[in-house]
């Protein structure tokens, strides 16, 4: 059989194509589905002595309040988190693209927060928030405001750890917005301004439709960072992760510790499980409700 | 000729000394002074022992359990491992430990400290232990001065009204604090097996099995705890910033107390710069009933170990549990011998830093965790609820018996 030069070269590119997409299959999805399996086992470090029990491990997270309280947390973080640094991100990506000096100096200085390790930010912030010796409590006090007690407090600690995160995220959706107001043509702005339109409806009716694209990609990729939320968290209250009484527990945080620190990973592969079908089911959701073609 | 004869002698020898040698696999979390120390004992149990060879590797200790969870399944783990005798149960129960031979049992049950009965699961013995460690009391000797005091307190009356001495609040936040209060330090601890006992209560049943601390000296024990946060105002939660900010705090010199563990004092040590002392727990009466928190790392032996490994495994165990060990162990890494025969020696007894927490060893008890992680939490939490919600002492501990009784009734059932 005789091959025609483009088959050939289609031929070469999965060729090159397949070794990447083994490694994928091997070492994501097929550990991916291995979990789903664990889920239906009570966990053995001998593959032999590894008891089947079939869905018990579903029904036992129905009964769980701990795993509810991680997923109602996870919820918060997301619905906070999201919104806010999607918010925050564009109001100042839009001051920033209007800045005509050092702007490569303030996109250096908002993203630099975004390289930083989070366990390193983490704990600047877990001693900047401290009640009796910290920065951010000084400053209240200055103010005439009242100590809060923030990461000690069950009502206060996850709003706290939100708004840690969404600082460090904060340069990456900066760089994303100005990378897509970038890209928005000039000559709309130009013809609608010959047409009378000024400020918010040139936002409203070009900036905001022409962003979708970005704004999507922030929203998806957003909702999927706070579902898996864990590193901050960990650090924030190191001595009683998630505390205090679970009041910043997250699914990703109750996972790692019902399989490293109980070493129940059956049931932690259960939770996993449930995190995956979350995960998917909203990031569907969101490309449904988000994404649209615009038309000028 | 005579060179081919002689180098086939050297090959044969090299590889019949090949065959002979088994080497096993030693696993501990990564700490400076213990790692050098194992380290040390491996030079010195390889040169008695030619036909072994051991392999030292470690981990950071957020990562320790998680790849031992992992390794071990997959056949490339530790045939030795050391673990915090805690999480013993769990590990036996996923299969990651075997049992130690009946004559370990013996030498056990005769040779080390009391508290070493809890390396037992389910009547079997699980691990060793090298070193143990108990609570005390640490107090900042010059801000005992400043406030014209001399003596550490003998009792809990005497240790509130030191720490109110040493107790300065500024603009409604405090400056310094008399008790660096630390509910997920070792206070949890501090109100589990000291208070509990103290008081004339049992914080469980002789078998584990059951919770007993909701009773009337489990109540008043943390309600006497959480006054010295809300009535006594001797200290206040999250006082200091940091991983482990009671510790922090005192080091910094702003907390005049603090309860903490034998294998806190490297790092006080190493940290103060004031002078500073270390007394038995406080008691509730002149007189009254002395509980301490004893607890240990162990080595225990994986289903990895088997045939000529085990054997090796077992003389290893049998060489860091030494009584050589454990003398060695002690001036290098700074932690207390599991011994018997070495606890008794009055040097150390009068020592003024090892000597009250060698002198609680006697009664020190290891709480039986099952879930070690799982029943921190509920102490944790249980006094969480009355310090950041207010909620009445009887009926946090109420809930958090409920919920302690049913991680041991899952372990059991």
């Amino acid at each position: 059989m005789r091959l025609t030069l483009g088959q050939r070269e289609a031929l070469w590119a999965y060729l090159f194509l397949a070794i990447p997409l083994a490694f994928f299959f091997y070492f994501r999805l097929f550990p991916a589905f291995q979990a789903l399996w664990l889920s239906l086992f009570e966990w053995h470090a001998d593959p032999s002595a590894r008891k089947f029990v079939g869905l018990a491990h579903y029904h036992q997270l129905l009964e769980d309040a701990v795993f509810r309280k991680a997923l109602l947390n996870t919820f918060l973080y997301t619905l906070l988190g999201v919104p806010a640094q999607i918010f925050l991100g564009l109001a100042l990506a839009l001051l920033l693209q209007r800045t005509p000096i050092a702007r490569d100096f303030f996109r250096a200085v908002y993203f630099a927060p975004y390289v930083t390790p989070a366990v390193a930010v983490a704990w600047v912030w877990s001693w900047m928030l401290s009640p009796h010796f910290g920065l951010v409590n000084e400053v209240l006090l200055l103010l005439g405001l009242p100590p809060q007690p923030f990461l000690q407090s069950p009502s206060q600690a996850l709003p706290t750890v939100t708004w840690v995160v969404v600082w460090q995220n904060l340069g990456f959706q900066i760089v994303l917005f100005l990378a897509g107001l970038e890209s928005i043509p000039r000559q709309y702005y130009e013809a609608a301004r010959i047409d009378g339109a000024e400020g918010w409806r040139l936002f409203r009716h070009i900036t905001w439709p022409l962003l979708n694209p970005v704004l999507v990609f922030s929203a998806v990729i957003g909702t999927i960072g706070y579902l898996q939320l864990f590193t901050q968290v960990v650090n924030l209250n190191f001595t009683d992760q998630g505390g205090p009484l679970n009041s910043t527990l997250t699914l990703a945080l109750y996972i790692y510790q019902l399989a490293f620190l109980r070493f129940q990973l059956g049931y932690a592969a259960a939770v996993t499980a449930i995190l995956f079908a979350l995960i998917l089911i909203i990031t569907l959701i969101q490309l449904k409700l988000l994404s649209r073609k615009v038309e000028l | 000729m005579l060179k081919r004869l002689l180098l086939a002698g050297l090959f044969s020898s090299i590889s019949l000394g090949l065959a002979q040698t088994t080497t096993i696999t030693y696993w501990q979390y990564d700490f400076k002074s213990k790692v050098e120390a194992i380290n040390e004992l491996i030079r010195r149990f390889e040169a008695q022992n030619p036909g072994i060879k051991v392999i030292h590797q470690t981990f950071p200790y957020d990562a320790y359990q998680q790849k031992v969870a992992s390794a071990i399944p997959a056949g490339q783990g530790p045939d030795v491992v050391n673990l915090y005798y805690g999480w013993a149960p769990t590990w036996v129960k996923a299969g990651y430990l075997a049992p130690l031979p009946a004559d370990w049992v013996k030498e056990l049950d005769q040779e080390f400290v009391a508290m070493a009965q809890a390396a037992k699961v389910g009547g079997k013995l699980y691990g060793v232990p090298t070193a143990v460690r108990s609570l005390a009391l640490f107090y900042n000797k010059d801000l005992f001065r400043q406030a014209g005091l001399s003596n550490p307190p003998r009792t809990w009356e005497e240790f509130i009204a030191i720490g109110q001495k040493l107790t300065l609040k500024q603009g409604g936040r405090f400056v310094q604090i008399g008790y660096g209060i630390a509910p997920d330090g070792q206070d949890h601890h501090l109100v589990r097996e000291v208070l509990v006992r103290q008081f004339g209560g049992r914080p469980y049943s002789e078998d584990g099995r059951r919770v007993l601390y909701l009773s009337e000296p489990g109540i008043r024990a943390l309600t006497f705890y959480t006054d010295w946060v809300r009535k006594h105002e001797i200290g206040v939660p999250g006082f200091f910033p940091g991983n482990n900010g009671y510790r922090d705090g005192f080091i910094a010199g702003r907390i005049g107390m603090i309860i903490d563990g034998s294998f806190a004092i490297g790092t006080i040590q190493q940290g103060a710069r004031f002078n500073w002392g270390v007394a038995e727990l406080p008691v509730e009466r002149p007189g009254g009933r002395k509980a301490n928190f004893g607890s240990f790392w162990m080595h225990g032996l994986t289903p990895l170990a088997t045939g000529a490994k085990r054997e090796a495994a077992l003389k290893f165990l049998a060489f860091i549990t030494s009584e050589e060990a454990q003398r060695y162990w002690l001036e290098k890494v700074g932690e207390l011998p599991a011994r018997k025969a070495l606890v008794r020696d009055p040097k150390l007894s009068l020592h003024p830093v090892y000597g009250p927490f060698i002198l609680s060893l006697g009664y020190a008890k290891a709480t039986p965790f099952v879930d070690e992680s799982a029943q921190r939490k509920v102490m944790v939490d249980a006094i969480n609820r009355v310090l950041l919600q207010g909620m009445d002492p009887a009926q946090s501990l109420k809930l958090a018996a409920d919920e302690e009784q049913k991680v041991l009734d899952q372990f059991w059932r």
